[in-house]
């Protein structure tokens, strides 16, 4: 069969970044991939070996706008594990409360996302709502929205005032309320069933081989946190569970992400309560010669740093790793076989959501009366769902939790 | 799991081979081996350890290119660093994205960056810099200038 070249890129409307794909492509079946990166270099890396120990802190924030505190918690791990340093309970338990703020943010912005490439734009808002709240909470609690300026080598930069923790106890109270709901919608739903499952693959033997990590390596069924292998913070002394789901497909990389949400609130929660009074900065006067490595789980997984100094005021080499520069090469494996509409979802790692017609009427055009009510279309939308349900033979762990939602409302 | 730590296996299984052996923490080792022997440890921790390559980095020194490749052992909550040095002016070593894909890219941003040749590997590219970005000019040298 002739093979064909399908460019998707560099600038395409999945991809927030630019990068491109070049799909081979037999029929509608993708034979291989190519990617070039490089569209967004800026050079972080020399950069920051022009800044001093304490300015890296922010030149590395700016690396991602999204999980802009992972990368400072992996530059600052890498730096006290360079000297050493320890520093105050308190301190820990605050990088905790920011970077899982974080994570809640970024998996629904995800979320949202997911649901508007595949065109359920229902959940991009919802999902989008809920995100607002998580958002005031980093405004309050940092006084940015993102970009929050908190680590600093040896602790953080301000404190947390406990007046704030009641509300945000009852926002986290509200969002684990507000997701069980949303997974259980978007986990059962038929047709995201049908489009999500089998689809780009990745075996465990894969996902070892590219050294996936994050949700993509714990969607297939590998318990690979960095929270759990390298504790930093205060994770170790929180209870809390990694999320793993065995499918390996697209479907099971919403299922982790959908899931980390709740725990991530779990894990806020306990550390408010838990939070020892205390200094919040060790103030290191001067970082020795030597060389550190600092990684953090971002919301896309392992964030790597690592730095070397010489005695001096700034780093010499200031190595820094992304999750998606060794997510990305793992499409090789999840893309081939599939056709090119499956692709990108694979690329954009698409996902679930429904659709919910409960706000809508349709009206006879001359009259007033209402011929379908919010009622009747509520009824026409499940019964559709019940059918799909047995075409598709969709079984979920989280319908039985669906069930006690909506008998408890 | 096996009872024996990883770092003593390969201490085992390799002797002299590993020039030093440094242990600045628990959960931090670095390890020095000749650039000819990177291929066969770095086999032996992925393959047989079970350890999931991070990253490598590169970093000119006055004395030649050093080269370190990060694996971390989840179940030890260890991460084993295996340091090299290739020399200038043409630095060259043996590629391990033959049988590790994950070293696939950073070995092709490594020779983008610092000039380091990997020798049969799987796809020899330029990775972040430009098309247009002049040959034999390499950012993270010492003796880089700028471009005009």
């Amino acid at each position: 069969m002739k093979r064909t070249v399908v460019p998707l890129g560099p600038f395409h409307p999945l991809l927030e970044e630019a990068e491109f794909f070049k799909l081979y492509v037999e029929g509608e079946t993708v034979v291989d991939i190519d990617m070039r990166i490089g569209y967004m270099h800026r050079g972080i890396e020399k950069l920051s070996t022009l800044k001093n120990w304490d300015q890296s802190t922010f030149v590395v924030e700016r690396i991602c706008g999204i999980c802009s505190t992972s990368h400072p918690i992996a530059y600052v791990n890498a730096v006290e594990d360079l000297g050493q340093f320890t520093i105050p309970e308190r301190a820990e338990y605050i990088r905790v409360i920011i970077c899982e703020l974080e994570r809640i943010h970024s998996h629904l912005l995800w979320v949202g996302l997911a649901g508007h490439f595949i065109g359920y734009d229902t959940v991009f808002m919802w999902a989008w709502k809920y995100r607002e709240p998580i958002l005031d909470i980093c405004e309050k609690l940092t006084g940015n929205r993102n970009h929050y300026a908190m680590m600093k080598p040896g602790g953080i930069r301000r404190d947390l005032n406990p007046d704030d923790f009641p509300w945000v106890h009852k926002e986290m109270d509200k969002i684990i309320k507000e997701m069980e709901m949303l997974v259980g919608a978007v986990l059962d739903d038929p047709v995201l069933h049908a489009r999500t499952k089998g689809i780009g693959v990745l075996t465990p033997e894969d996902a070892k081989g590219y050294a996936t990590v994050g949700p993509t390596v714990r969607a297939s069924g590998i318990p690979d946190d960095i929270r759990v292998d390298d504790p930093y913070a205060a994770y170790d002394r929180l209870d809390w569970e990694v999320i793993t789901w065995g499918s390996c497909d697209v479907f099971a990389k919403a299922a982790v992400r959908l899931l980390e949400i709740i725990e991530s609130a779990k894990m806020i929660k306990q550390a408010m309560d838990d939070m020892p009074e205390g200094p919040i900065d060790a103030c290191i006067k001067s970082v020795p010669a030597g060389e550190g490595i600092g990684h953090a789980e971002a919301p896309r997984g392992e964030v790597f740093h690592y730095v070397r100094g010489d005695g001096g005021n700034s780093p010499i080499r200031h190595k820094i790793r992304a999750p998606s520069y060794v997510n990305i090469p793992s499409f090789k494996a999840t893309c081939v076989g599939h056709t090119i509409s499956d692709v990108a979802l694979i690329t954009a790692a698409v996902d679930p959501c429904y659709c919910c017609t409960e706000r809508m009427a349709v009206f006879e055009r001359d009259s007033d009366e209402a011929i379908m009510s919010g009622k009747d279309l509520t009824e026409r939308s499940r019964s559709v769902t019940r059918r799909l349900k047995e075409d598709y033979g969709a079984e979920t762990p989280v319908e039985k939790m669906v069930a006690k939602l909506l008998k408890g409302q | 799991m096996n009872e024996e730590k990883t770092l003593d296996t390969v201490k085992n299984k390799f002797g002299d081979t590993l020039l030093d052996i440094f242990e600045r923490s628990a959960n931090r080792v670095y390890v020095t081996v000749d650039k000819k022997d990177v291929p066969a440890v770095c086999w032996f921790m992925f393959r047989e350890c079970g350890g999931r390559l991070c990253t490598a980095s590169g970093i000119d020194t006055r004395s030649g290119i050093e080269i370190l490749y990060h694996f971390m052992f989840v179940s030890e909550h260890q991460l084993i660093t295996v340091k090299t040095k290739v020399a200038k002016p043409s630095p060259e070593i043996e590629s391990i994205g033959t049988f590790l894909p994950a070293a696939i890219w950073i070995e092709r941003e490594l020779f983008d960056i610092l000039g380091v040749t990997f020798t049969n590997h799987p796809d020899p590219r330029r990775l972040i810099m430009a098309d247009d970005w002049p040959e034999g000019v390499y950012p993270f040298r010492r003796d880089f200038k700028g471009v005009d």
